[in-house]
């Protein structure tokens, strides 16, 4: 019925078949340290616009394998299922991404197919395909994300800004902490000893965070201290240059971009201070 | 005395409201911990998209003001809302977007680099500053980053993962809360001389909204289990524009329609020609036909009427479906990617069509809750010997926006609900918004009641009760009581696991989902009597079901079927307060419409639905009780309608804000 819109068609969306059955293959686990195992469901899709939530969803409600055997509901963090939480992201078929905008009709569009879930591994399990991100928020501190201000009384407004300047900030200012980047990221690794966050590599997701602050006329303040906290070891020096962290941002962040201007800073920061004493 | 350094302020949600508040509080020098469901950062805050709403140096040059924003609000919210407060919050918008400015949201820029405006629903002036089409994501994160910085300081300490249980109220007073730590399923008391709760709405009460799916309404109705009043439970607002999904029903901002979006159906019923081969003279453009002044950007409560009107009663959706074209492609894409590309993108993602080049499909759906806790305030020092009739824009306010006209800054019963040291800020909290809030008005309810209303708290810790009877040193015996109530309750429920296998009747998930069309069905957009009293019964048969549900996951960690179990319980009463607010509510008014009594009965209903529990029978009842309405005085809310014979006649549409 719908058929009349023609849509741009690098983004149509195969006609939904509604009825068809398709195979969830799911990546268990009951808690850190417990061995993980796999359950396969099927799930009827009997709704337009299903996604891996909306069967997540149905799983949940009566969570049987597809050999019968009844099973705790699987255990997933969502929030606000319009990819601009950051809270659902796991790796689906292999790719790290949201699962709220991972869309049936495109992964799954016939009868019988399979989709995978699986945790993010950078991350430690908590339970199923709930994962600890606290290093992340970590990470964030470590280089002090904010702009310190002088406190919330009424002081007048922030500094004029250049709509390029803005458009710059703006970018850099949707990311959502979700940790595609770090998931994709050869040189980020798992660590579950949080005494070793900060001499871990803190990745491109607190690395571009450091650039839109530093970025900032009352954020740059703070920027000796962030460069300092990027000189060391963890810092932006870790990165192997895969790229890999901008092909899989959900938001199009330019990252690498980031990297490479945090990267310049940081050398011209090293000088200063060598020259300084 | 106790020393400053040991009182310590609970706030409950980590969404814009409760973390202005948390910042404010720990500014003050009282310790503050925060407790969320999740990292606070992915509140659902990152969900408004269209801005926020300040009088601004350029509107006002052109005749607005902030006494013009606060008539906007009392006029678009039906005279519903309780009139000094909402004085004060438009009073204080533009220090608030200061603040934000200085706190580094990227709003978007004019060429000479001051902060950009968009127009918005209810108003003829620019007064809405946004930040792309993810206001609300970028206004949440600079408030995230401010309490992570307090964080570092040792001044707040945050609990995400933990789920509110319960106040600890002792004589009267709320001294703390018992909560669980959802991965370790630990329940224990906090103390604290004051508690807020900043815990958002209640979307999830019917199924699919376009709420995050942590908005249960669970806390705030556990609140109300504890003898906290509800106000206004039946004013829920269906927002006009969303896109249709499985799981949740994703907003189209109405800042699409601020830039110049057109929403249109084809004149002729079961028109199946792509929208683009249709004609200008073949469209039905019905809003701007209808309401010539105010055209696509009427407020909401009535585009979602006359949407709902022209699908269901006129049978004029598009393709025959309950859905109406809202039209972007008569805009530069250029333009629409600068100031819109963040919604546009979700339409894309998730409806799988390109909206620059194709009119979106949407259709309205559960949004925002105006009800809420029931809070006080004490009025400012504005107080005219008569209310005066409605402000007529763009001409000189009566009043400047000096600080204390609407609100006493720093009296202790503001935004307080009837439980002394109980505060409910942003969407919890009943004020502001009246029977229908205006966009971009939410965003700043929630910094606000943390700004402003947040010296209250610290006042009140300071210099009431608390300061004579610090938390620190009662008794312990409330704490345990109220600890022992939520550990047998979460014991109850987990020994239903494994008895008996899959029934639909007792599980949590098909219960919820039946709650979600009834109320979706009942309680929305049109509501009469018969149907009211049907969902009545059907609410019935659902708490009967509950009474006797099954868990299907014992585990003791991380076990988040038992949350989801315990919430349907919680929003099984707030179904009962809003049902029965909507059956007594007998009149029309902003978002309540009643087909069976289709007036505003001002003699009768110009108050505010308190709803309350018995605890007894734990049955709701709800009574009317007066509202502060000696600003302005009430008439009648047309929004300029013509009548609807003159609709008829073919006209030139002026699309709004082009």
């Amino acid at each position: 019925m719908i058929a009349t819109i023609s849509a741009n068609p690098t983004h149509a969306t195969p006609p939904t078949k509604l009825g068809r059955k398709v195979r969830f293959r799911i990546k268990r686990c009951e808690g850190p340290g417990k061995p993980s195992t796999w359950n396969t469901y099927t799930v009827t899709i009997d709704q337009k616009g299903a996604n891996v939530i909306s069967c997540l969803q149905q799983i949940a409600a009566n969570p049987v394998t597809v050999e019968g055997t009844r099973t705790t509901p699987v255990v997933w963090d969502s929030g606000c299922l319009e990819e601009v939480c950051g809270a659902c992201t796991m790796v689906i078929n292999g790719k790290v991404r949201q699962s709220c905008s991972a869309l049936i009709d495109h992964l799954a569009p016939n009868e019988g197919d399979e989709i995978s879930l699986e945790p993010m591994s950078k991350f430690p399990v908590i339970r199923d395909l709930s994962v600890d991100r606290q290093r992340m928020f970590h990470n964030l501190a470590r280089l002090k994300a904010w702009v310190p201000i002088d406190g919330t009384y009424a002081l007048g407004g922030g500094p004029k800004e250049s709509p390029e300047a803005q458009e710059t900030r703006y970018a850099l200012s949707t990311c959502m902490t979700c940790g595609c980047c770090l998931e994709a990221c050869p040189q980020f690794n798992l660590e579950t000893d949080a005494s070793k966050w900060d001499s871990s590599f803190v990745g491109a997701q607190a690395i571009s965070q450091a650039r839109l602050f530093n970025m900032h006329e009352t954020g740059k303040e703070l920027a000796p201290a962030r460069l300092d906290a990027l000189m060391g070891p963890g810092g932006v020096s870790d990165c192997g240059n895969s790229q890999n962290c901008v092909k899989v941002c959900p938001k199009h962040i330019p990252l690498t971009e980031s990297i490479a201007a945090v990267g310049r800073a940081v050398t011209l920061h090293a000088i200063t201070k060598f020259f300084r004493g | 005395m106790a020393a400053a350094g040991n009182q310590r302020v609970i706030v409950v949600g980590g969404g814009l409201a409760g973390l202005a508040a948390t910042v404010r509080i720990a500014e003050s020098g009282l310790a503050v911990d925060l407790f969320s469901v999740v990292p606070v950062k992915r509140s659902h805050s990152v969900c408004a998209q269209g801005g926020i709403n300040a009088c601004n140096e350029v509107a006002r040059q052109q005749g607005y003001s902030e006494y013009e924003h606060f008539d906007e609000t009392i006029y678009g919210g039906d005279f519903l809302a309780d009139q000094h407060p909402v004085l004060e919050m438009a009073n204080w918008a533009p220090k608030i977007i200061d603040l934000l400015d200085r706190m580094g949201v990227p709003f978007n820029r004019t060429s000479e680099g001051y902060r950009d405006l968009r127009l918005f629903g209810g108003s003829l002036f620019k007064r809405t500053h946004f930040a792309g089409a993810t206001t609300g994501q970028q206004l949440i994160y600079a408030l995230d980053e401010q309490t992570r910085r307090y964080e570092s300081e040792g001044k707040v300490t945050k609990y995400e993962f933990w789920e509110f249980l319960w106040p600890v109220i002792e004589d009267g007073r709320a001294v703390g809360i018992v909560a669980q730590d959802m991965r370790t399923m630990q329940i224990r008391a906090f103390r604290a001389d004051a508690v807020v709760m900043a815990t958002g709405g209640c979307g999830l009460v019917y199924g699919k909204s376009t709420n995050s799916i942590i908005c249960t309404g669970a806390a705030a109705a556990r609140c109300y289990q504890a003898g906290v009043h509800y106000g206004n439970p039946e004013m829920i607002q269906v927002h006009p524009t969303a896109i249709p999904g499985a799981d949740k029903l994703r907003l189209m901002s109405e800042s699409a329609r601020g830039e110049g979006g057109r929403v249109w159906v084809p004149r002729k019923k079961g028109d199946m020609r792509a929208p683009r081969d249709i004609p200008d003279a073949e469209r039905y453009y019905f809003l701007e036909e209808r309401y010539p002044k105010y055209g696509n950007i009427v407020p909401r409560d009535i585009a979602t009427r006359e949407i709902f009107s022209i699908c269901v009663d006129d049978g004029l959706g598009v393709s025959g479906e309950n859905q109406v074209y809202l039209d972007l492609t008569h805009r530069d894409p250029d333009y629409l990617k600068r100031k819109l590309e963040g919604i546009l993108e979700i339409y894309e993602k998730f409806a799988g069509e390109d909206p620059y080049r194709n009119p979106m499909k949407i259709f309205p759906a559960v949004h925002y809750s105006m009800g809420g806790l029931w809070t006080t305030f004490t009025p400012g020092s504005y107080n005219p010997a008569q209310a005066r009739h409605k402000h007529k824009s763009g001409s000189p306010a009566p009043i400047d926006a000096k600080v204390g006209q609407g609100m006493q800054l720093g009296a202790i019963n503001n935004a307080m609900t009837n439980i002394e040291g109980l505060y409910a800020f942003g969407e919890v909290n009943f004020a502001y918004h009246g029977a229908n809030r205006l966009g971009a008005n939410a965003l700043l309810s929630c910094l606000f009641d943390g700004l402003f209303c947040g010296v209250s708290v610290a006042n009140y810790v300071r210099n009431a009760a608390p300061s004579k009877a610090p938390a620190e040193s009662l008794p312990a015996a409330a704490y345990e009581r109220v600890t022992q109530q939520e550990e047998a309750k979460v014991k109850n429920l987990l020994s239903t696991v494994n008895q008996g296998n899959y029934d639909e009747k007792t599980n949590a998930y098909v219960i919820h989902r039946e709650l979600g069309v009834e109320m979706t069905t009942a309680c929305t957009v049109v509501k009469s009597d018969a149907r009211l009293r049907q969902c009545q019964s059907k609410l019935g048969e659902l708490k009967g079901r509950y009474a006797n549900v099954k868990l299907g996951d014992a585990a003791g960690w991380t076990n988040q079927s038992l949350s989801f179990a315990r919430a349907v319980g919680d929003m099984l009463l707030v179904a009962d307060a809003i049902a029965l607010g909507s059956l007594e509510r007998k009149e029309s008014r902003g978002a309540h419409y009643r087909t069976d009594y289709k007036d505003r009965d001002d003699a009768n209903f110009m108050k505010t639905t308190l709803a309350s529990l018995k605890p007894e029978t734990r049955d709701v009842s709800v009574q009317f009780v007066p509202i502060d309405a000696s600003l302005i005085l009430p008439e009648a809310r047309t929004y300029g309608k013509v009548a609807a014979d003159a609709t008829s006649a073919a006209k030139q549409p002026v699309a709004a804000g082009v």
